[in-house]
């Protein structure tokens, strides 16, 4: 009893050893952890392997940078992720904002609830379930063309390509736009949009110039979880794409497993990494922070 | 109406009264507590109408309904004898200032300001030209380019209140708007809003819950009290002739005997069995508390057939020995017989 006391009175009279105390295992597993394997990635990406042994050589040797810039498929790759993963938060935006305006401005407590679990719900069930139910949809024979074809209408050849992805990214990622869109939508003052609507602006008048900008840092948000979430799978291109339709993430897995070709791979993934650091930056531009 | 009579707080009595806002039987209801019901109410235009009451009693709710925010279940909302009750808030021709201001965190004053004028199309080179123009006149020129967070509290009013009125609303809905302030500012600000109403002429619909900014500003104020209005007319009326008892004690301290009103401030305090003049009422009774407050002093006066009585003296002989009663003397309460008021006794309950 005495020694709690004791210490919750040094706690308060040295704020700072309070603190510390309190984010020492955090920095220490964000240091220890989290940046030396930033780091280690880094490094290794200027390793070479020899071809004949397989044997890694360490060293500072640009030859992985300079044979992805000089090979044609890995810029495909590497456009066709940044592409993807573009297209998926653009349709992730669009598509959360019905979902997160009508949560926090029509539903009432329980529809509220209620849409919010339905929102989670997909959160707690398994991914490759989830992606291979997908597959089915999409599938030359599957539901989708079932339906098509029950409808009268000509078949739908998006199984195993680049849309197949890009709908099941979208579908996957969601979430995460509309949590973020959501809690931004909720912060703006009620009486911000009536002053609006006050002033003589119509419902997308109000939308456009007061809801859009006030929500740009949920958005932003989201955009940082869907845009580095499907820049880094490859899960899902594995299993929904087709021939040709591999990410960067694929060529890394390949790299790693089959190839044996650690330092290459790492150099392939310091590109996600760098994309992410400009994506922050114009994100930092667009005032999505201000509001930290 | 015998507004001019007295002559006293109105200014609409010398001009031609045309009603700019009619309420007709307007009633609404929150999930089945009733916010207002079946209310009427008429505003004169360039009136300085206030709204006044506890909250709850339905103030609020009935500004709401003149903006558009809010859809009244029954009854008729008439701007200029046009029905509107149905119209959204972007399709009627009044602006509101709002309790929490209401500013646009993302936009500088000026587009702010400019907000409503851009929105009914006017070019962005002459909605700007006219928000300063609006922003100059509440004294916040050099401001035009800042953001709302960099401002004080009577600052933002300010702004709150030209972006309001530089759209030239027909009436102008105040919902409590000097709430925030402290009590120097607000008083300046009373003025300051007092002085945009005459100089535009613009009707100003004002919601408080606070009767002394009420009686000072006011050509009319409507009492509201559990969704109904209580009382409408000039501070005199209210004051003078309050028609319900609500009415008597929310506007002013009040002692109310049966349903006789007496003022504090029309009674006399005299030591007990001190001779009263001809045509006086008086109680006896002893001090039980003296409060000296600096231009008057008040006393409560326990009556000895029961209850208290308040009383308040102005201080104007300069009182060389302190204050002429302290709590246990034995005093007499005595009043002029005129000075008592029959509540409710002349009659001008709801309108007119």
């Amino acid at each position: 009893m005495n020694l709690k006391k004791a210490l919750s009175a040094f706690g308060w009279r040295r704020p700072g050893m309070a603190n510390a105390a309190l984010l020492g295992l955090p920095a220490l597993w964000f240091a220890g952890l989290y940046l030396a394997a930033i780091g280690a990635l880094l490094i290794t990406s200027f390793w070479t392997v020899d071809d004949l042994s397989g044997n890694l050589i360490p060293g500072f040797s640009l030859t992985n940078f300079q044979q992805l810039l000089a090979t044609p498929v890995y810029t495909r790759i590497a456009l066709r992720t940044v592409g993807i993963a573009a297209a998926v938060t653009i349709t992730d935006v669009i598509l959360a904002w019905p979902v997160a305006y009508a949560m926090i401005r029509l539903a009432d407590q329980r529809l509220r609830a209620v849409m919010m679990a339905a929102v989670m719900v997909p959160l707690w069930s398994s991914y490759l379930a989830r992606v291979y139910a997908w597959r089915v949809i999409l599938a030359h024979n599957g539901l989708l063309n079932w339906a098509l074809m029950e409808i009268g209408l000509p078949r739908a050849h998006i199984g195993y390509s680049n849309w197949a992805m890009w709908i099941v990214f979208s579908y996957l990622w969601l979430p995460f736009m509309i949590l973020p869109v959501a809690a931004s939508v909720e912060r703006i003052p009620p009486s911000l949009l009536e002053a609006s609507s006050d002033l003589g602006a119509r419902g997308f008048a109000t939308f456009r110039r007061v809801m859009l900008p006030m929500a740009l840092p949920g958005m932003v948000a989201g955009a940082i979880f869907t845009f580095s979430l499907t820049l880094g799978d490859y899960v899902t291109p594995m299993l929904v794409g087709g021939r040709g339709s591999d990410f960067i993430g694929n060529v890394v897995y390949s790299n790693v497993g089959v190839t044996n070709n650690i330092p290459f791979a790492a150099a392939y993934a310091v590109l996600p990494l760098g994309v992410m650091a400009v994506f922050l930056l114009i994100a930092r531009k667009l005032g999505a922070f201000d509001a930290l | 109406m015998d507004d001019t009579r007295h002559g006293l707080g109105t200014t609409t009595g010398a001009q031609v009264t045309q009603p700019i806002v009619q309420l007709e039987g307007v009633a609404k209801t929150y999930g089945g507590a009733v916010a207002l019901s079946r209310v009427d109410l008429t505003v004169h235009a360039g009136e300085f109408f206030t709204l006044l009451g506890p909250s709850g009693s339905g103030k609020t709710t009935t500004l709401r309904l003149i903006a558009g925010f809010e859809r009244p279940d029954s009854g008729r909302i008439l701007l200029d004898g046009q029905d509107v009750a149905a119209l959204p808030p972007f399709e009627r021709a009044v602006n509101t200032v709002f309790q929490d201001y209401a500013l646009f965190p993302h936009l500088t004053l000026v587009e702010n300001v400019a907000y409503g004028l851009r929105a009914k199309k006017m070019p962005k080179a002459e909605a700007h030209a006219q928000a300063e123009k609006a922003l100059a006149a509440v004294q916040l020129a050099n401001f035009a380019g800042r953001k709302p967070a960099q401002l004080s509290g009577g600052q933002r009013q300010r702004v709150a209140l030209a972006r309001a009125m530089v759209n030239r609303p027909r009436v102008l809905l105040l919902d409590e708007p000097l709430g925030a302030l402290d009590l120097k500012l607000r008083h300046q600000m009373q003025q300051e809003l007092k002085r945009l109403q005459n100089e535009t002429g613009i009707t100003f619909i004002y919601v408080t819950h606070d009767q002394d900014e009420a009686l000072s500003m006011s050509d009319r104020i409507a009492v509201f009290a559990q969704g109904q209005i209580e009382q409408v007319g000039t501070a005199f009326d209210l004051y003078e002739r309050p028609a319900s008892a609500f009415v008597a004690d929310f506007v002013g301290s009040s002692n109310i005997l049966g349903n006789t009103l007496l003022r504090p401030e029309k009674l006399h305090l005299v030591p007990h069995a001190h001779a009263v003049p001809e045509g006086f009422e008086k109680r006896h009774g002893s001090v039980r508390e003296i409060v000296y407050l600096g231009a008057i002093t008040r006393a409560i006066v326990a009556l000895e057939d029961g209850g208290t009585m308040q009383v308040m003296e102005a201080n104007i002989v300069p009182v060389h020995g302190g204050l002429r009663f302290a709590p246990g003397d034995s005093v007499t309460v005595a009043w002029p017989r005129a000075a008592s008021v029959i509540i409710g006794g002349s009659i001008n309950k709801g309108e007119q």
